[in-house]
């Protein structure tokens, strides 16, 4: 619910030569939708409000159609990423091995409340539902690279790695 | 090449097999996500390196053995060994040598092995924690040697990006067969095979298929559902990196049955390698005539598409992820008619999880009843398990239908980390339940483990032990479902967030006697009245704990304790002044700064600052274990 008001915040006007690019790689039709999505937001790190309407317009789509998938699917975000993820895994194994430790240790570390983004926009902090790397828990993902076995005394360093 | 003709490919295929038996040595180094997150692609490069220049005659691909005379290594990566835990693993064939957590530093040693200088390090070989005894191989290894491997045969043998490696061990004998027979054939092997679907419901692959090759609308769909989204669970991701192939083989039969020409694999966005490997592997099949048209030159065309998942749970759900791969929002429907009949744009479709798919060749090329004489009479063959949690070896498992819960997790798993006493073990992911140990006994198959409530699922399995809370284990799957439930139907939604808060109170100590009845009364209610199978299965972790650890419920609302040591509102950290050494390890870790007291003097945790984050209990060296729960 959250995401809707996120939506009404003016939109910074973005570069559509990009979104040009990223539309060329499929289709344009209705399927290509949550594709397209996942392109714009790895290259904008978040899906900008103009240019999901840019994508309605060129998909021939309702905007509200776009936005509904935009706000359903757990892998897109409406306000800007930073420019390093932290994914910490909540899978069942990681949970029982103490992922909640972990998480915790990233919020107290980036000074996050919950998951989120840090001010400076160098940090966002999110869970993942199991990353199916279950046999090395708890995992913690930082820009694609697997951490396997962390434990929280370790986050402080793994965080400074990641800054460089 | 592109092949024009089976007998063209089935010339081929000898070729190359003949081209692996002239390898003098095949050197695999697991490429799975597990191990490259260990540093395996630096021991590939490492080893590479040094053969060359211990000038051992090499080839990283098959091809290029071909103009070799038997003398050749032939090195690759390879999809995942399933042995997580020991990563990076390398394997050396025919000697059956696998190599354990092996460091760039090692590859020396593994040379001078293969130079037949000395004896394998026995530092990189499994050592038996009972026995003691040094375990070289897969043969000798418990983990491996009481496995059987079907769908996971290849993963871990073959280089995964390899047309040709998969050619030369068995690949496309599955097809080749098909071919010769019609749709109503190849549906009556799969239905005799009792082949059931390996992605949770357990339903009778044939009578899917059976379904929907009599549905008379066109075009049908073929689909593969890899959004493994139970956590815990990494056959599939390992099934879809490790043997790509297999699994588009397997859709291959199956279209060819049902005269498809369309199908789609849905892969979960957490999955970029499989996605990776997929896609490499449908390039190639394109490029050599066995995707695409007319495959064979039997005029039968068939295109496979991959699928990117957008991150939801509810998108395993079959009705939901044909909704998902139209690109729209992924909520599933009411199945008044079934997606055999009407699904993907409403037209037939087949969907099958990536492991059922992975079944099929093998079921085509070894006849069904090869298949069916392999587990129980109600669940044949055999089923992938990951094996995870407070086992000793975790990792993927493949066994036959009706192994017990004892054999997989103290045999094969070599029992629980530290000898602890065993407590539970969760199967089906968030829909499954919690089995106690009376229940190890227990056969596993389909039907078994759902009249014990618990289900199948997708083949997790994690283990957990006497630090593990069930009221905190049931609470952690609500919170997963709160989470993850796409908000259509009403008892799943307002369900989920009631049970939630009702568990809560119990985790802070604020349940009286009526929660339990509460409790039980709004699973009852989700599962009459939920749409799909996520809100119908959600009470379950809840339900089955309260049936088998009922004790540890009461605990919490009666005596108002955690007797795991994990509900922070029932619990207190205490330093025991005798054992503890004042090392200080503890008050440097404590991020409270809650931690009082000197070098070398035993410390004190002051109760107003605490803020009970455990990190004192996780940070005390073990030889001291001075950090208490009370």
């Amino acid at each position: 619910m959250s995401k809707i008001n996120e939506i009404s915040t003016p939109p910074p006007a973005h570069d559509f030569s990009k979104l040009e690019q990223i539309l060329n790689r499929y289709p344009r039709e209705e399927a290509s939708l949550i594709m397209i999505l996942q392109d714009i937001q790895d290259e904008y790190r978040y899906l900008p409000c103009d240019v999901l309407i840019e994508t309605a317009k060129a998909l021939n789509l309702p905007k509200s159609t776009v936005f509904s998938v935009g706000t359903f699917y757990k892998a897109f975000s409406l306000q800007p990423m930073g420019r390093h993820n932290i994914k910490v895994c909540m899978g069942t194994a990681c949970h029982v091995r103490g992922a909640v430790m972990v998480l915790e240790a990233f919020q107290r570390e980036l000074g996050l409340e919950h998951t989120g983004t840090t001010e400076d926009l160098e940090f966002t902090l999110e869970t993942v539902n199991c990353v199916g790397a279950c046999g090395m828990a708890p995992v913690v993902v930082i820009d694609e690279k697997y951490h396997g076995e962390v434990q929280p005394d370790r986050v402080k360093k793994m965080i400074k790695k990641g800054g460089k | 090449m592109v092949f024009q003709s089976v007998e063209q490919l089935i010339a081929r295929k000898k070729e190359l097999e003949a081209i692996r038996n002239k390898v003098k040595r095949r050197i695999v180094v697991c490429a799975g996500t597990g191990c490259v997150a260990a540093g395996s692609l630096e021991v590939y490069d490492e080893l590479t390196k040094q053969l060359k220049e211990a000038n051992f005659e090499i080839s990283t691909d098959l091809m290029s053995c071909a103009h070799r005379n038997g003398s050749t290594h032939f090195v690759s990566p390879s999809g995942c060994h399933g042995y997580c835990q020991m990563g990076p693993l390398l394997q050396v064939e025919p000697d059956d040598i696998l190599y354990m957590q092996v460091k760039p530093k090692d590859v020396g040693g593994i040379i001078a092995t293969l130079q037949g200088k000395q004896p394998p390090d026995t530092k990189l070989l499994y050592k038996d924690p009972h026995t003691g005894a040094i375990q070289k191989g897969r043969n000798e290894i418990n983990f491996y040697a009481k496995q059987e491997r079907i769908a996971l045969k290849n993963c871990g043998f073959i280089d995964p990006e390899s047309l040709e490696d998969y050619l030369a061990n068995g690949g496309y004998n599955g097809l080749i067969k098909a071919l010769s027979l019609s749709g109503k054939e190849i549906v009556d092997i799969v239905t005799k095979s009792g082949l059931r679907g390996r992605g949770g419901a357990g339903f009778s692959t044939g009578k899917k298929w059976q379904s929907a090759l009599q549905a008379k609308a066109e075009p049908k769909y073929v689909l593969c559902n890899g959004d493994e989204g139970d956590p815990g669970a990494f056959m599939d991701r390992s099934i879809m990196e490790g043997d790509p192939f297999k699994v588009l083989e397997g859709m291959t039969i199956g279209a060819w049955a049902l005269q498809s020409q369309r199908g789609y694999i849905y892969v979960r966005k957490e999955y970029p390698l499989a996605v990776k490997r997929l896609q490499k592997a449908i390039n190639e099949l394109e490029k050599a005539g066995l995707l695409g048209d007319n495959i064979l030159g039997t005029g039968f065309s068939f295109k496979v598409t991959i699928s990117r998942g957008g991150g939801a749970f509810v998108c395993g759900e079959s009705t939901a992820l044909m909704r998902s791969i139209e690109g729209k929002v992924g909520e599933p429907r009411a199945k008044y008619t079934r997606s055999v009949i009407k699904g993907l744009y409403d037209c037939p479709t087949v969907l099958n999880n990536v492991e059922t798919w992975a079944c099929v060749p093998l079921i085509l090329e070894n006849g069904w009843e090869w298949f069916a004489s392999k587990g129980t009479k109600t669940s044949t063959g055999t089923k992938a398990f990951s094996l995870v949690g407070k086992v000793k070896n975790t990792g993927l498992v493949e066994v036959p239908m009706g192994t017990t819960l004892r054999q997989i997790i103290f045999d094969i798993g070599g029992g629980i980390i530290g000898d602890r006493p065993f407590k539970a073990v969760q199967t089906g992911g968030p829909s499954g339940g919690c089995l106690p140990e009376q229940l190890l006994d227990l056969p596993v198959d389909f039907d078994t483990l759902t009249a014990n409530g618990s289900m199948m699922g997708s083949g997790g399995m994690i283990v957990m032990d006497c630090r593990n809370c069930m009221v905190d284990i049931a609470k952690y799957f609500v919170h997963f479902l709160l989470e993850e439930s796409c908000g259509k139907c009403t008892p799943c939604r307002e369900g989920l967030r009631q049970l939630h808060y009702l568990v809560t109170l119990v985790t802070e100590g604020k349940g009286d006697e009526n929660t339990i009845k509460q409790i039980e009364r709004v699973c009852h209610a989700m599962k009459e009245g939920s749409l799909c199978s996520l809100g119908k299965d959600a009470p379950n972790p809840v339900l089955s704990t309260l049936k088998y650890f009922r004790e540890e419920w009461l605990q919490h609302i009666q005596e108002k304790k955690c007797v795991a040591g994990v509900c922070r509102a029932l619990i207190t950290y205490w330093i025991n002044p005798e054992k503890c050494t004042g090392c200080l390890i503890c008050g440097r870790a404590c991020p409270q700064g809650a931690i009082i007291g000197e070098k070398q003097k035993p410390h004190r945790i002051d109760p107003a600052k605490c803020d009970k984050c455990g990190v004192c209990y996780t940070v005390c060296p073990e030889r001291f274990s001075a950090v208490e729960i009370h």
